[in-house]
């Protein structure tokens, strides 16, 4: 690849919002421990450049419908660092005011529910209105492999096919849910089940944001220049445990998967300056943003409205 | 005579016709067949860009609307027996109630799911219940069922008006039921009162000092008419009855006044006992008056037999709640 000054901003883009990720997720795993948050919650490290791959590439104004593991998926679309780590703390000034925490978040057009599978009709239904008001929006919705087991996502990729809707479903295959390996979890082949709908399928094993920027761009000029569903299988691989302590991993399988992490593929196409100067400017907008959140206040509850 | 049938198609149509974004999902609802008890006859006829009729897959007929409704349109959801309501339970409950709450009211769901319920056509076990107390007490979930004595027309169309998720339950043998008029025909006897508003909680009187009140809703206000009226005529009992459009949440203000007068409670429902939606109202009496004598009368705790002698002994009879009746006054 011939590098211009264009394609090394976007180079450092992405790794800014990889690194972010990172940083965010690891700094969320330590307040877990020093017991600062509470709850539950599930990390998206190692599976940085599905995120960072896929936002920079998506519609501003695009529906994204995220999951149980949507951090990741919240900062690449913009997302504030800081409202998140305060929604992840409790506090009033979270995205969703506490009420929803680490899996039930909502800002602009990203929504996300921890519900596996449920929220595939949703967003097949936001692609159905956003299809009547001709806004050229499309959907995401994210899915992993654990989400296989779950009918209403068939029901959701046969009304989609059928009604040709602008949705793209991104399946992040991870190899695991929570506990349960793959093996014993998805019979036959992940792209069949789209084909089976008639659905076109990108699929990439891969954890190079930049082949999963290029799936994803095809993918999505499939949805909107179709006006019909797309597949976009990207299979990776996830370092931390489901939630917190759920990892039954051998530390064999762990050091050989530590070989994909997308910081490292990524980050030998920046100088070692460069990379410097983004941790630096990764670790302030972390700092601050759990610094602010923790000063926060804790919600009252409300007398609802009727 | 206007039938709830036809109320319920008409409200349909005129709300279609002066909102745009207001769409039908539903299985088989396509005209010439108009859905499986012909609630939505005529429509897609008349609007076939915005009538959709779906394959079998009840939850995500009820997610596409719940994301419809939350990208600006007013989906209007018809499964096709209140028994496959199990199916969509998940986006019910888990994704279309919560939305609203768990976002912290960013959003809203205006979404009406309309279902028939009950039995007494022999349909058998999974085709004749009362599932709506499953739906009861779940936060964000509006249930709403209509009854001849208020407008059905009115009911639905306040259903849809509503900016939160509203289960609207419709029991298969209101849908060729005329409407009553209090101080008329079969309710000659009977003075009108209660509450106005979008959901009203209305209350019939057949005397001035009744003995009992009735607590119902939907179907059963037929059974519970029929059995004041030979409460009346029979054993000179006064009762009053009150009838609740709006079921969950609920607003006990006219129960209670009426009981500070009878002091006794009768509960009718078609639901199973157990648990049911009369049990929630006793406690609340409990909770809030001293001294009330109550008893339910609901389905047997069993599945809903298909053979009409069984199914009958199953279901609550205008005689059951008679007797229930004297034996509260006496």
């Amino acid at each position: 690849m011939r590098y211009n000054v264009t394609v090394m901003d976007k180079n450092i883009s992405l790794y800014k919002t990889m690194l972010l990720i990172r940083r965010f997720e690891e700094r969320v795993l330590s307040e877990f421990s020093a017991g600062k948050l509470v709850g539950t919650t599930h990390v998206y490290i190692g599976q940085e450049a599905d995120a960072a791959g896929i936002f920079s590439v998506i519609g501003s104004e695009d529906l994204i419908f995220s999951n149980h593991r949507g951090h990741g998926h919240f900062l690449a679309y913009g997302g504030d660092p800081y409202r998140l780590a305060a929604e992840l703390m409790g506090k009033a000034t979270g995205l969703v005011g506490g009420r929803g925490g680490s899996q039930h978040i909502q800002w602009r057009n990203f929504y996300s529910n921890g519900i596996q599978g449920g929220i595939t009709p949703v967003a097949t239904g936001m692609a159905l209105a956003e299809k009547i008001h001709k806004s050229g929006k499309i959907a995401l919705a994210f899915i992993g492999d654990g989400t296989l087991g779950e009918g209403a996502l068939y029901e959701s990729l046969n009304i989609a096919a059928l009604w040709k809707l602008p949705i793209l479903f991104v399946l992040e295959d991870n190899h695991y849910a929570q506990t349960t390996p793959v093996e014993k979890g998805v019979s036959g082949s992940m792209s069949a089940r789209f084909e089976a709908f008639g659905i076109r399928v990108w699929e990439r094993d891969t954890t190079d944001v930049l082949e999963i920027q290029f799936a994803t761009s095809e993918s999505i000029h499939s949805v909107h220049s179709l006006i019909e569903p797309a597949g976009l299988i990207l299979h990776t691989h996830r370092f931390s445990a489901h939630s917190k302590g759920d990892d039954l991993r051998s530390s064999e399988e762990l050091a050989r998967i530590r070989q994909f992490d997308p910081l490292l593929i990524h980050g030998a196409r920046l100088s070692t300056p460069e990379s410097i100067k983004i941790e630096s400017e990764v670790s302030a907008i972390i700092n601050d943003a759990f610094k602010r959140a923790e000063a926060d206040p804790y919600p009252e509850l409300k007398q609802e409205t009727q | 005579m206007t039938t709830v049938l036809e109320c319920l198609n008409g409200a349909l149509d005129a709300a279609m016709e002066s909102d745009p974004s207001i769409y039908l999902l539903g299985e088989d609802i396509l005209d010439p067949y108009g859905g499986a008890f012909k609630v939505t006859r005529g429509l897609s006829e008349k609007f076939p860009d915005r009538v959709l009729t779906t394959p079998i897959s009840e939850a995500a007929i009820v997610g596409i609307a719940s994301g419809m409704a939350m990208r600006g349109l007013r989906p209007v959801v018809e499964i096709m027996f209140g028994d496959f309501i199990t199916l969509c339970a998940d986006q019910l409950v888990n994704h279309t109630s919560k939305f609203r709450w768990m976002y912290n009211d960013q959003v809203r769901v205006p979404i009406v799911v309309r279902s028939p319920m009950g039995g007494r056509r022999g349909y058998g076990p999974t085709h004749s219940q009362s599932l709506e107390k499953m739906f009861m007490g779940v936060p964000g979930l509006k249930v709403v069922a209509p009854n001849t004595l208020g407008d059905p027309a009115k009911l639905l169309t306040a259903a849809i008006a509503d900016n939160d998720p509203v289960l609207f339950i419709e029991h298969k043998m209101l849908y060729n039921r005329s409407l009553q008029t209090p101080g008329v025909g079969d309710l000659i006897d009977f003075q009108l009162g209660g509450s106005g508003g979008y959901y009203p909680c209305q209350v019939l009187r057949s005397g001035a000092n009744p003995q009992a009140t009735i607590a119902c809703y939907g179907y059963n206000f037929e059974l519970v008419r029929a059995a004041a009226i030979e409460l009346l005529i029979e054993h000179e009992i006064f009762t009053e009855i009150i009838i609740f459009s709006q079921l969950s949440p609920f607003n006990l203000e006219f129960l209670f006044q009426s009981l500070l007068k009878t002091r006794n409670l009768l509960t009718v429902e078609e639901g199973t006992s157990s648990m049911g939606w009369g049990a929630e109202i006793i406690a609340r009496v409990a909770e809030n008056m001293v001294g009330i004598k109550a008893k339910r009368i609901a389905a047997l705790d069993l599945p809903i037999a298909t053979s009409k002698n069984l199914e009958e002994n199953i279901l609550p009879s205008s005689k059951d709640i008679v007797n229930a009746a004297i034996s509260l006054v006496t």
